[in-house]
Protein backbone atom coordinates (compact mmCIF):
# COMPACT_ATOMS: atom_id res chain seq x y z
CA UNK A 1 0.00 0.00 0.00
CA UNK A 2 1.28 3.73 -1.11
CA UNK A 3 2.04 5.43 1.76
CA UNK A 4 0.11 8.96 -0.36
CA UNK A 5 -3.39 8.52 -0.56
CA UNK A 6 -5.15 9.00 -3.57
CA UNK A 7 -6.92 12.60 -3.06
CA UNK A 8 -8.65 13.20 -6.18
CA UNK A 9 -10.82 16.35 -6.95
CA UNK A 10 -12.97 14.62 -9.62
CA UNK A 11 -16.50 15.03 -9.63
CA UNK A 12 -18.45 12.04 -9.08
CA UNK A 13 -21.74 13.09 -8.68
CA UNK A 14 -23.51 15.82 -9.78
CA UNK A 15 -27.44 17.03 -8.66
CA UNK A 16 -28.58 20.00 -9.84
CA UNK A 17 -31.79 21.54 -9.29
CA UNK A 18 -33.24 18.18 -7.50
CA UNK A 19 -36.67 17.92 -7.06
CA UNK A 20 -38.85 15.06 -5.87
CA UNK A 21 -42.42 14.70 -5.29
CA UNK A 22 -44.47 12.31 -3.95
CA UNK A 23 -48.09 13.63 -4.61
CA UNK A 24 -48.67 16.94 -2.86
CA UNK A 25 -46.01 15.93 -0.25
CA UNK A 26 -42.20 17.65 -1.62
CA UNK A 27 -39.73 15.04 -0.24
CA UNK A 28 -37.08 16.70 -2.12
CA UNK A 29 -37.01 20.01 -3.11
CA UNK A 30 -34.04 21.75 -5.29
CA UNK A 31 -31.36 20.06 -3.93
CA UNK A 32 -27.56 20.56 -5.46
CA UNK A 33 -25.03 18.76 -4.46
CA UNK A 34 -21.69 17.98 -5.77
CA UNK A 35 -19.73 14.50 -4.64
CA UNK A 36 -16.00 14.25 -5.14
CA UNK A 37 -13.96 10.73 -5.38
CA UNK A 38 -12.42 9.05 -2.03
CA UNK A 39 -14.47 10.92 0.31
CA UNK A 40 -16.75 9.28 2.67
CA UNK A 41 -19.89 11.16 2.92
CA UNK A 42 -22.49 11.84 6.17
CA UNK A 43 -25.98 12.31 4.91
CA UNK A 44 -27.56 13.29 7.83
CA UNK A 45 -31.06 14.55 9.04
CA UNK A 46 -33.84 13.87 10.83
CA UNK A 47 -36.63 10.91 9.86
CA UNK A 48 -38.40 12.51 6.77
CA UNK A 49 -35.76 14.56 5.58
CA UNK A 50 -35.78 12.70 2.47
CA UNK A 51 -32.48 10.67 2.63
CA UNK A 52 -34.00 7.57 1.15
CA UNK A 53 -35.53 9.58 -1.44
CA UNK A 54 -32.07 11.21 -2.43
CA UNK A 55 -30.59 7.56 -2.38
CA UNK A 56 -33.37 6.00 -4.65
CA UNK A 57 -32.64 8.40 -6.95
CA UNK A 58 -29.22 8.84 -7.37
CA UNK A 59 -29.73 4.57 -7.60
CA UNK A 60 -32.63 5.02 -10.52
CA UNK A 61 -35.10 3.28 -8.31
CA UNK A 62 -37.62 6.42 -8.52
CA UNK A 63 -37.35 8.98 -11.15
CA UNK A 64 -36.93 12.76 -9.95
CA UNK A 65 -39.98 15.28 -10.59
CA UNK A 66 -37.40 18.28 -11.50
CA UNK A 67 -33.74 18.52 -11.87
CA UNK A 68 -30.84 16.43 -13.05
CA UNK A 69 -28.49 13.99 -12.04
CA UNK A 70 -25.26 13.05 -13.04
CA UNK A 71 -22.94 9.96 -12.05
CA UNK A 72 -19.64 10.19 -13.51
CA UNK A 73 -20.45 12.60 -16.04
CA UNK A 74 -23.81 10.44 -17.52
CA UNK A 75 -27.43 10.52 -16.70
CA UNK A 76 -28.87 7.68 -14.50
CA UNK A 77 -29.35 5.05 -15.89
CA UNK A 78 -28.01 1.02 -16.70
CA UNK A 79 -24.42 2.45 -16.99
CA UNK A 80 -24.65 4.40 -13.80
CA UNK A 81 -26.21 1.12 -11.95
CA UNK A 82 -22.92 -0.21 -12.74
CA UNK A 83 -21.24 1.94 -10.67
CA UNK A 84 -23.53 2.03 -7.71
CA UNK A 85 -23.39 -0.26 -5.03
CA UNK A 86 -26.35 0.22 -2.96
CA UNK A 87 -27.40 -1.36 0.54
CA UNK A 88 -30.90 -0.52 1.10
CA UNK A 89 -32.79 0.26 4.17
CA UNK A 90 -34.33 -2.92 4.00
CA UNK A 91 -33.74 -6.72 3.20
CA UNK A 92 -35.18 -7.67 0.16
CA UNK A 93 -33.59 -11.50 -0.21
CA UNK A 94 -35.76 -14.73 0.19
CA UNK A 95 -35.07 -15.52 3.74
CA UNK A 96 -34.67 -19.18 2.92
CA UNK A 97 -31.45 -18.25 0.52
CA UNK A 98 -27.84 -19.04 2.28
CA UNK A 99 -25.25 -16.63 2.52
CA UNK A 100 -23.26 -18.86 0.37
CA UNK A 101 -26.33 -18.56 -2.67
CA UNK A 102 -26.31 -14.62 -1.77
CA UNK A 103 -22.53 -14.13 -2.76
CA UNK A 104 -22.83 -16.72 -6.11
CA UNK A 105 -26.14 -14.27 -6.84
CA UNK A 106 -23.84 -11.30 -6.67
CA UNK A 107 -21.01 -13.19 -8.49
CA UNK A 108 -23.11 -13.67 -11.46
CA UNK A 109 -24.90 -10.49 -11.56
CA UNK A 110 -22.28 -7.73 -10.94
CA UNK A 111 -18.71 -8.36 -13.13
CA UNK A 112 -17.14 -6.00 -9.96
CA UNK A 113 -17.95 -8.07 -7.56
CA UNK A 114 -14.79 -10.08 -5.75
CA UNK A 115 -15.94 -13.28 -4.96
CA UNK A 116 -12.59 -13.94 -2.87
CA UNK A 117 -13.01 -10.84 -0.92
CA UNK A 118 -16.55 -11.57 0.04
CA UNK A 119 -15.62 -14.93 1.41
CA UNK A 120 -12.57 -13.22 3.52
CA UNK A 121 -15.00 -10.70 4.91
CA UNK A 122 -17.51 -13.26 5.77
CA UNK A 123 -15.34 -14.78 7.87
CA UNK A 124 -13.56 -11.46 9.42
CA UNK A 125 -16.94 -10.67 10.20
CA UNK A 126 -18.45 -14.06 11.76
CA UNK A 127 -20.54 -14.64 8.76
CA UNK A 128 -21.19 -18.73 8.44
CA UNK A 129 -21.88 -19.12 4.27
CA UNK A 130 -24.01 -22.08 5.15
CA UNK A 131 -26.36 -20.20 7.37
CA UNK A 132 -30.15 -19.31 6.03
CA UNK A 133 -31.00 -16.29 6.43
CA UNK A 134 -34.13 -17.15 8.51
CA UNK A 135 -31.77 -18.19 11.37
CA UNK A 136 -29.64 -14.66 11.55
CA UNK A 137 -29.62 -12.47 14.03
CA UNK A 138 -30.66 -8.93 13.25
CA UNK A 139 -26.82 -7.74 12.94
CA UNK A 140 -25.65 -10.87 11.17
CA UNK A 141 -28.32 -10.41 8.11
CA UNK A 142 -26.66 -6.27 8.40
CA UNK A 143 -22.99 -7.39 7.96
CA UNK A 144 -24.24 -9.94 5.23
CA UNK A 145 -25.73 -7.26 3.42
CA UNK A 146 -22.99 -5.24 4.27
CA UNK A 147 -20.28 -7.71 2.64
CA UNK A 148 -22.04 -8.38 -0.86
CA UNK A 149 -22.16 -4.20 -0.94
CA UNK A 150 -18.32 -3.23 0.11
CA UNK A 151 -16.86 -6.51 -1.85
CA UNK A 152 -17.97 -4.73 -5.00
CA UNK A 153 -15.13 -2.30 -6.78
CA UNK A 154 -17.78 0.51 -7.41
CA UNK A 155 -17.71 4.38 -7.53
CA UNK A 156 -20.20 4.83 -5.57
CA UNK A 157 -21.14 3.15 -2.66
CA UNK A 158 -24.48 4.10 -1.09
CA UNK A 159 -25.37 2.94 2.20
CA UNK A 160 -28.60 3.33 3.52
CA UNK A 161 -28.49 3.31 7.32
CA UNK A 162 -26.09 0.26 7.25
CA UNK A 163 -25.66 0.88 11.23
CA UNK A 164 -29.17 0.67 12.75
CA UNK A 165 -30.70 -1.95 14.65
CA UNK A 166 -27.38 -3.18 15.78
CA UNK A 167 -25.45 -3.03 18.94
CA UNK A 168 -22.43 -0.96 19.86
CA UNK A 169 -19.62 -3.58 19.39
CA UNK A 170 -20.79 -4.44 15.84
CA UNK A 171 -21.49 -1.25 14.87
CA UNK A 172 -17.58 -0.45 15.11
CA UNK A 173 -17.07 -3.73 13.05
CA UNK A 174 -18.94 -2.28 10.50
CA UNK A 175 -17.46 1.04 10.60
CA UNK A 176 -14.27 -0.77 10.40
CA UNK A 177 -15.43 -2.71 7.60
CA UNK A 178 -16.11 0.32 5.59
CA UNK A 179 -12.88 1.97 6.50
CA UNK A 180 -10.81 -0.62 5.03
CA UNK A 181 -12.63 -1.85 2.14
CA UNK A 182 -13.49 0.73 0.24
CA UNK A 183 -11.69 1.83 -2.59
CA UNK A 184 -9.98 5.53 -2.78
CA UNK A 185 -11.05 6.25 -6.05
CA UNK A 186 -15.19 5.90 -4.96
CA UNK A 187 -17.01 7.44 -3.30
CA UNK A 188 -18.89 6.46 -0.08
CA UNK A 189 -22.33 7.91 1.63
CA UNK A 190 -23.86 6.77 4.55
CA UNK A 191 -27.30 7.79 5.30
CA UNK A 192 -28.04 7.77 9.24
CA UNK A 193 -29.03 9.73 12.07
CA UNK A 194 -26.62 7.93 14.75
CA UNK A 195 -24.35 10.86 14.11
CA UNK A 196 -21.82 10.67 16.91
CA UNK A 197 -20.90 6.97 16.04
CA UNK A 198 -20.10 7.44 12.80
CA UNK A 199 -18.55 11.17 13.32
CA UNK A 200 -15.12 10.37 12.89
CA UNK A 201 -14.92 8.36 9.92
CA UNK A 202 -16.76 10.83 7.91
CA UNK A 203 -14.87 13.39 5.71
CA UNK A 204 -17.73 15.49 4.47
CA UNK A 205 -21.71 15.79 6.43
CA UNK A 206 -25.08 16.92 4.54
CA UNK A 207 -27.72 17.97 6.65
CA UNK A 208 -30.94 17.46 5.19
CA UNK A 209 -34.18 19.54 6.41
CA UNK A 210 -37.36 19.46 4.93
CA UNK A 211 -35.81 18.04 1.84
CA UNK A 212 -33.31 20.83 1.32
CA UNK A 213 -29.44 20.82 1.43
CA UNK A 214 -28.85 23.08 4.82
CA UNK A 215 -24.59 22.19 5.11
CA UNK A 216 -22.83 20.40 3.14
CA UNK A 217 -19.11 21.29 4.60
CA UNK A 218 -16.20 18.91 5.84
CA UNK A 219 -16.38 17.77 9.14
CA UNK A 220 -13.59 19.33 10.98
CA UNK A 221 -14.05 22.34 9.38
CA UNK A 222 -17.51 22.46 10.47
CA UNK A 223 -15.57 21.45 14.17
CA UNK A 224 -12.90 24.66 13.63
CA UNK A 225 -15.65 26.91 13.15
CA UNK A 226 -18.29 25.90 15.09
CA UNK A 227 -16.12 24.97 18.24
CA UNK A 228 -18.58 21.83 18.25
CA UNK A 229 -18.60 17.95 17.21
CA UNK A 230 -21.02 17.58 14.12
CA UNK A 231 -23.76 15.42 16.77
CA UNK A 232 -23.87 18.56 18.51
CA UNK A 233 -24.20 20.88 15.86
CA UNK A 234 -26.97 18.50 14.00
CA UNK A 235 -28.95 18.50 17.53
CA UNK A 236 -28.72 22.25 17.31
CA UNK A 237 -29.57 22.99 13.97
CA UNK A 238 -32.98 20.27 14.18
CA UNK A 239 -34.15 21.33 17.94
CA UNK A 240 -34.88 25.18 16.72
CA UNK A 241 -36.68 23.34 13.87
CA UNK A 242 -38.73 22.05 15.95
CA UNK A 243 -39.39 24.95 18.26
CA UNK A 244 -40.30 27.06 15.27
CA UNK A 245 -43.30 24.24 14.67
CA UNK A 246 -42.34 24.63 11.22
CA UNK A 247 -44.56 27.47 10.18
CA UNK A 248 -42.05 29.33 7.61
CA UNK B 1 -2.58 2.49 23.63
CA UNK B 2 -6.12 3.50 22.80
CA UNK B 3 -7.09 6.27 20.89
CA UNK B 4 -9.16 9.10 22.60
CA UNK B 5 -11.41 10.99 20.42
CA UNK B 6 -13.64 12.46 22.81
CA UNK B 7 -13.66 16.69 22.62
CA UNK B 8 -15.31 18.97 19.82
CA UNK B 9 -11.96 20.08 18.53
CA UNK B 10 -11.45 18.88 14.98
CA UNK B 11 -10.26 15.34 14.86
CA UNK B 12 -6.82 15.85 12.68
CA UNK B 13 -5.52 17.83 16.09
CA UNK B 14 -6.46 15.37 18.74
CA UNK B 15 -4.71 13.08 16.42
CA UNK B 16 -1.98 15.01 16.30
CA UNK B 17 -1.18 15.64 19.60
CA UNK B 18 -1.52 12.09 20.64
CA UNK B 19 0.90 10.66 17.91
CA UNK B 20 3.33 13.81 19.16
CA UNK B 21 3.05 12.52 22.78
CA UNK B 22 3.93 8.75 21.31
CA UNK B 23 7.06 10.22 19.73
CA UNK B 24 7.76 12.34 23.17
CA UNK B 25 7.50 8.97 25.22
CA UNK B 26 9.55 7.27 23.15
CA UNK B 27 7.29 4.89 22.26
CA UNK B 28 8.09 5.89 18.18
CA UNK B 29 11.81 6.36 18.68
CA UNK B 30 13.99 8.99 16.89
CA UNK B 31 14.54 7.89 13.62
CA UNK B 32 12.07 4.99 14.19
CA UNK B 33 9.43 4.29 11.02
CA UNK B 34 5.61 5.82 11.78
CA UNK B 35 2.57 2.97 10.95
CA UNK B 36 1.24 4.10 7.78
CA UNK B 37 -1.68 6.26 7.35
CA UNK B 38 -4.54 3.85 6.47
CA UNK B 39 -3.02 1.39 9.11
CA UNK B 40 -3.15 4.32 11.80
CA UNK B 41 -5.93 5.49 10.29
CA UNK B 42 -8.01 1.61 11.47
CA UNK B 43 -6.56 1.38 14.32
CA UNK B 44 -8.04 4.89 15.79
CA UNK B 45 -10.93 4.29 13.87
CA UNK B 46 -10.86 7.15 11.60
CA UNK B 47 -10.85 8.25 7.97
CA UNK B 48 -7.91 8.32 6.08
CA UNK B 49 -7.54 11.59 5.18
CA UNK B 50 -7.96 12.91 8.36
CA UNK B 51 -5.21 10.97 9.52
CA UNK B 52 -2.96 12.14 6.69
CA UNK B 53 -3.74 15.80 7.85
CA UNK B 54 -2.70 15.18 11.69
CA UNK B 55 0.33 13.45 9.80
CA UNK B 56 0.87 16.60 7.44
CA UNK B 57 0.90 18.53 10.78
CA UNK B 58 3.52 16.20 12.27
CA UNK B 59 6.03 17.16 9.45
CA UNK B 60 5.02 20.69 9.69
CA UNK B 61 6.28 20.21 13.37
CA UNK B 62 9.34 18.79 12.49
CA UNK B 63 8.82 15.84 14.25
CA UNK B 64 7.69 13.67 11.43
CA UNK B 65 10.05 13.05 8.01
CA UNK B 66 8.59 11.89 5.20
CA UNK B 67 9.82 10.17 1.98
CA UNK B 68 7.89 9.73 -1.34
CA UNK B 69 9.16 5.67 -1.13
CA UNK B 70 9.95 5.23 2.58
CA UNK B 71 7.05 6.41 4.27
CA UNK B 72 7.58 8.59 7.00
CA UNK B 73 9.94 8.12 9.94
CA UNK B 74 10.03 10.10 13.28
CA UNK B 75 13.07 12.82 12.98
CA UNK B 76 16.31 12.10 14.09
CA UNK B 77 16.78 15.36 15.21
CA UNK B 78 16.93 15.05 18.84
CA UNK B 79 16.65 18.50 19.92
CA UNK B 80 13.30 19.02 18.11
CA UNK B 81 11.93 16.35 20.07
CA UNK B 82 13.36 17.77 23.24
CA UNK B 83 11.99 21.29 22.27
CA UNK B 84 8.60 19.58 21.72
CA UNK B 85 8.70 17.56 24.85
CA UNK B 86 10.12 20.46 26.78
CA UNK B 87 7.05 22.76 25.28
CA UNK B 88 3.96 20.31 26.38
CA UNK B 89 5.64 19.90 29.74
CA UNK B 90 5.24 23.71 29.88
CA UNK B 91 1.86 23.29 28.90
CA UNK B 92 0.48 20.70 31.60
CA UNK B 93 2.32 22.95 34.51
CA UNK B 94 0.52 26.37 33.26
CA UNK B 95 -2.58 24.04 33.37
CA UNK B 96 -2.13 23.05 36.71
CA UNK B 97 -1.10 26.34 37.96
CA UNK B 98 -4.29 28.08 37.16
CA UNK B 99 -6.20 24.87 38.75
CA UNK B 100 -4.04 25.65 41.74
CA UNK B 101 -4.58 29.88 41.47
CA UNK B 102 -8.20 29.01 41.00
CA UNK B 103 -8.25 26.88 44.52
CA UNK B 104 -6.44 29.83 45.88
CA UNK B 105 -3.24 28.16 46.34
CA UNK B 106 -0.56 30.48 47.19
CA UNK B 107 3.02 30.00 45.54
CA UNK B 108 4.33 28.35 48.52
CA UNK B 109 1.44 26.08 49.05
CA UNK B 110 1.82 24.61 45.37
CA UNK B 111 5.31 24.36 45.49
CA UNK B 112 4.92 21.84 48.80
CA UNK B 113 2.19 20.10 47.13
CA UNK B 114 3.80 19.26 44.36
CA UNK B 115 7.15 17.81 46.41
CA UNK B 116 4.46 16.09 48.80
CA UNK B 117 2.95 14.14 45.96
CA UNK B 118 5.97 14.03 43.91
CA UNK B 119 7.26 11.86 46.40
CA UNK B 120 4.55 10.09 46.81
Amino acid sequence: MSEQLIRTDELLVTCTALTKRYGSKTALNGVNLQLKRGRIVGLLGPNGSGKTTLIKLLCGLIQPTEGDIAIGGMPVGPATKALVSYLPDRMYFADWMKASDLLDLFNDFYSDFDRNKATAMCQSLGVVPSQRLKTMSKGTKEKVQLVLVMARKASLYLLDEPIAGVDPAARDYILNTILTNYNEEGCVMISTHLISDIEQVLDEAIFLKEGQVVLHDNVDAIREREGKSVDALFREVFRTAGMEGGAF
Amino acid sequence: MEWKLTDSRPIWQQLTEQITLRILKGEYPPGGRLPAVRDLAVQAGVNPNTMQRAMAQLEQDGLAVGSRTAGRTVTEDTAVIQAARRKRAREAVAECLQILADLGYTREEAVALLKEEWEK
